[in-house]
């Protein structure tokens, strides 16, 4: 589905990613780990053509993606704040992504309807807008956009950071669900071992900006990325 | 204490990002800080050459304590517009071992040494001078003179904030302060109290008998102490540091369905405009622009310059059009990466802002229309002004925001509010005003009126006509800048 060649990132002289080659095959669920300033958030921009490449590209679905466009109509991602709109209500939100998605409003209606308890009564009918959220609401709302208008791939940088135990539990459960029923290629990153184990079946450790790790996700996987971050 | 404070002034100041970045607008600053100072020192010095010219009988001294009423109800409406009490800086403060009181005095009194309370000083420094000089008054009398004008600024100075504070929390916060001034303006100029002449006679009487000083001295300790009280009750979090939560009604806007696939994005610049402190004080300009013209063409002089009515009717059927087009696309810069990575046309995107700006010049032209009271040949220039404006100015706006790298912050007022501005916004103001001006007056003076708005119409025709082939243009303008502009756009300044 992805295939990552000889991509790599330099500011001025400073190398910030550098990966020879990656391959993420459709259905997987994929998960990016290291530390601040590995590259994490390096390699979904890139991957959304948000930043160039200094060499090498990304190949989404056949498409080179700082090439052609036509690799949006199927990827989404929620990367920080700034994928959300401030001044629109929720509701506003995801019927502006659902309509930049071909999808109308009873179909928006009908997925976020799914999605009540994840919201826990916290988003919709509030008549707030997203600026007036607190930052785990505002992450709630981007997931859930970003689940708008049934994408093949899903980008997701840092979804379990700000958001409560329960929350995060449920969220592990859409991730999953995804992966296993829907066959939706999902990439996320993450700083917690845990959680990032317990949803991904391949996880990637990246160490200033190179692949230093490539797992599949087993009994013994925690084990051993901690010990690797313990150093 | 007070030293850090200082100090920390100094380092956000030098330090901030935008510093040194933004040369243009410094300059233009300094220019217009300076162009006040001048006009304020000048008028001391003029009105008194005035006096003695014209009017040799009257005092100068009790002719200006009878303006002082105008000047503070003047003062006090600019300041409620223009001068902010700078409380959020304080947040990192309130963990530390800071007295809460010191933070307040040091808030407070930092307001007084603001460029608005200097202003004045220009004015009445010279001029008592000039009054001892030239033997009007004692020395003695203008010093405690002096003294109480001061005195009488800084009380301004903390009124402004009181008001602010009172109205703040309301929606049409300018209200209160609009009703205030001109009920005391209505009082004096009915007849039915004359506070002028009070103002001035109290002015005077304190200034010959220095003792009683001791009345706005009290007056001041009382508005200090109340918004000392103010303030140390909003120095929490959950009251005046956080920003306030207003329940929103979500709006419909099912009619902008009518204009197709552009119709979310519409929808979203039409929010964008309503529900944003930035833009939504910027509507206020529509009305200035609208007006523009009835500064000049009561005037017999204008009347006789047609080739003038051409940058009239651009500036006042093309207000919103410079104002929202001028920031294209940074209105959106706090979600463009969102933009970026969604399934859109650039197009798409471009052409929600076209019809936006647009359908303005058909609205302003229509509301403009009363301008034929000053004769057919205005209400002729405002229409070619606006089909050019349609045709040229709307394609030369947006192909100027291609340049545009500087990121815009919603939620910040608009008044002299310079974020977002760099040498695009004065650089595009030649295409867009001067050159037409200066086209239909070479026109004018070579040709006659009808040839030059023939050319110019003719000019908006061929543009409109170009429409999507100019289009295609911008946008591939657009795609090559995406990566500079997301970017520039992730950058705070």
């Amino acid at each position: 589905m992805i295939t990552t060649l000889n991509l790599s990132k330099k500011y001025k002289n400073n190398e910030v990613l550098n990966i020879e080659s990656l391959e993420i095959p459709k259905g997987q669920s994929f998960g990016l780990v290291g530390n601040n300033g590995a590259g994490k958030t390096t390699y979904f921009s890139l991957l959304l053509d948000l930043i160039q490449p200094t060499t090498g590209h990304i190949i989404n679905n056949s498409i080179q993606v700082n090439e052609g466009e036509d690799w949006k109509p199927f990827t989404s991602a929620f990367i920080d704040e700034s994928f959300l709109i401030g001044y629109l209500t929720p509701e506003e939100y995801f019927y502006f992504i659902g309509e930049l998605r071909g999808q109308n409003k009873a179909d928006i209606d009908t997925l976020v309807a799914q999605f009540e308890d994840f919201f826990h009564g916290e988003i919709l009918g509030q008549k707030k807008y997203l600026r007036d959220l607190s930052k785990g609401n505002q992450k709630k709302v981007g997931i859930v956009a970003a689940l708008i208008g049934n994408p093949e791939v899903i980008i997701l940088d840092e979804p379990f950071a700000n958001l409560d135990p329960t929350t995060q539990i449920r969220l592990k459960g859409i991730i999953k669900d995804l992966a296993e029923k829907q066959g939706v290629t999902i990439l996320i990153s993450s700083h917690d071992l845990m959680h990032v184990t317990d949803v991904c079946d391949r996880i990637v450790v990246l160490e200033k900006g190179r692949i230093v790790k490539d797992l599949v996700t087993s009994e013994a996987t925690l084990k051993e990325l901690e010990a690797h971050f313990a150093g | 204490m007070v030293k850090h404070f200082i100090s920390l002034e100094w380092k956000s100041f030098f330090r901030s990002a935008s510093f040194g970045k933004s040369l243009a607008i410094k300059i233009f600053m300094g220019f217009f800080a300076s162009y006040l100072a001048l006009i304020f020192a000048s008028s001391g010095f003029l009105l008194m050459l005035y006096l003695e010219r014209k009017q040799p009988e009257t005092d100068p001294f009790l002719f200006f304590n009878g303006l002082i009423f105008f000047w503070f109800l003047g003062d006090l409406l600019i300041r409620f517009f223009f001068q902010k009490l700078p409380v959020m800086t304080v947040k990192p403060f309130l963990t530390l071992p800071v007295n809460r009181g010191q933070i307040v005095n040091y808030v407070l009194k930092k307001s007084m040494v603001s460029f608005v309370n200097f202003l004045p000083l220009l004015t009445i420094i010279p001029f008592g001078i000039l009054l001892i000089v030239k033997g009007y008054t004692s020395a003695s009398v203008v010093i405690s003179w002096w003294v109480m004008l001061i005195l009488l600024i800084l009380i301004n100075n903390f009124l402004n904030f009181i008001i602010e504070s009172l109205s703040a929390e309301r929606e049409l916060s300018f209200l209160p302060i609009i009703l205030l001034t001109s009920i005391l303006y209505g009082l004096n100029y009915f007849d039915v109290i004359d506070l002028a002449s009070l103002m001035s006679k109290a002015v005077t009487g304190i200034s010959k008998n220095p003792y009683y000083l001791i009345t706005p001295i009290a007056i001041l300790g009382v508005l200090y102490g109340f918004n000392f009280n103010i303030l140390i009750k909003k120095l929490y979090l959950d009251s005046g540091l956080r920003g306030k939560v207003k329940e929103v009604n979500a709006a419909n806007l099912e009619w902008t369905k009518s204009f197709g696939d552009i119709a979310p994005f519409l929808q979203l610049d039409l929010k964008m405009i309503w529900r944003n402190k930035r833009t939504k004080s910027s509507v206020w300009i529509l009305l200035m622009g609208l007006f523009y013209g009835l500064f000049f063409y009561p005037q017999p002089t204008y009347q006789d310059l047609p080739w003038f009515f051409m940058l009239i009717g651009v500036f006042s059927t093309g207000i919103f059009l410079i104002s929202f087009g001028q920031f294209i696309p940074a209105w959106d810069s706090g979600y463009y990466k969102l933009l970026m990575s969604q399934n859109i046309k650039y197009e798409q995107y471009l052409k929600s802002k076209f019809t936006l700006m647009a359908f303005s010049v058909v609205v302003l032209f229509i509301l403009g229309i009363p301008y034929v009271y000053f004769g057919w040949k205005v209400l002729i220039a405002h229409f070619v002004a606006a089909i050019y404006n349609i045709g040229v100015n709307t394609h030369v706006i947006l192909y100027g925001g291609s340049f545009n790298r500087k990121k815009i912050n919603l939620d910040q007022k608009a008044a002299f509010n310079y974020q977002g501005t760099g040498a695009v916004q004065w650089l595009i103001g030649i295409p867009l005003l001067l050159f037409p001006m200066g086209l239909f007056a070479l026109l004018y003076f070579i040709t006659n009126f009808e040839i030059a708005c023939a050319i110019l119409s003719l000019f908006g025709v061929i543009g409109i006509v170009f429409h999507q082939k100019l289009m295609k243009s911008i946008t591939d303008k657009y795609t090559k800048s995406k990566y500079k502009m997301i970017d520039a756009f992730d950058q705070e300044n």
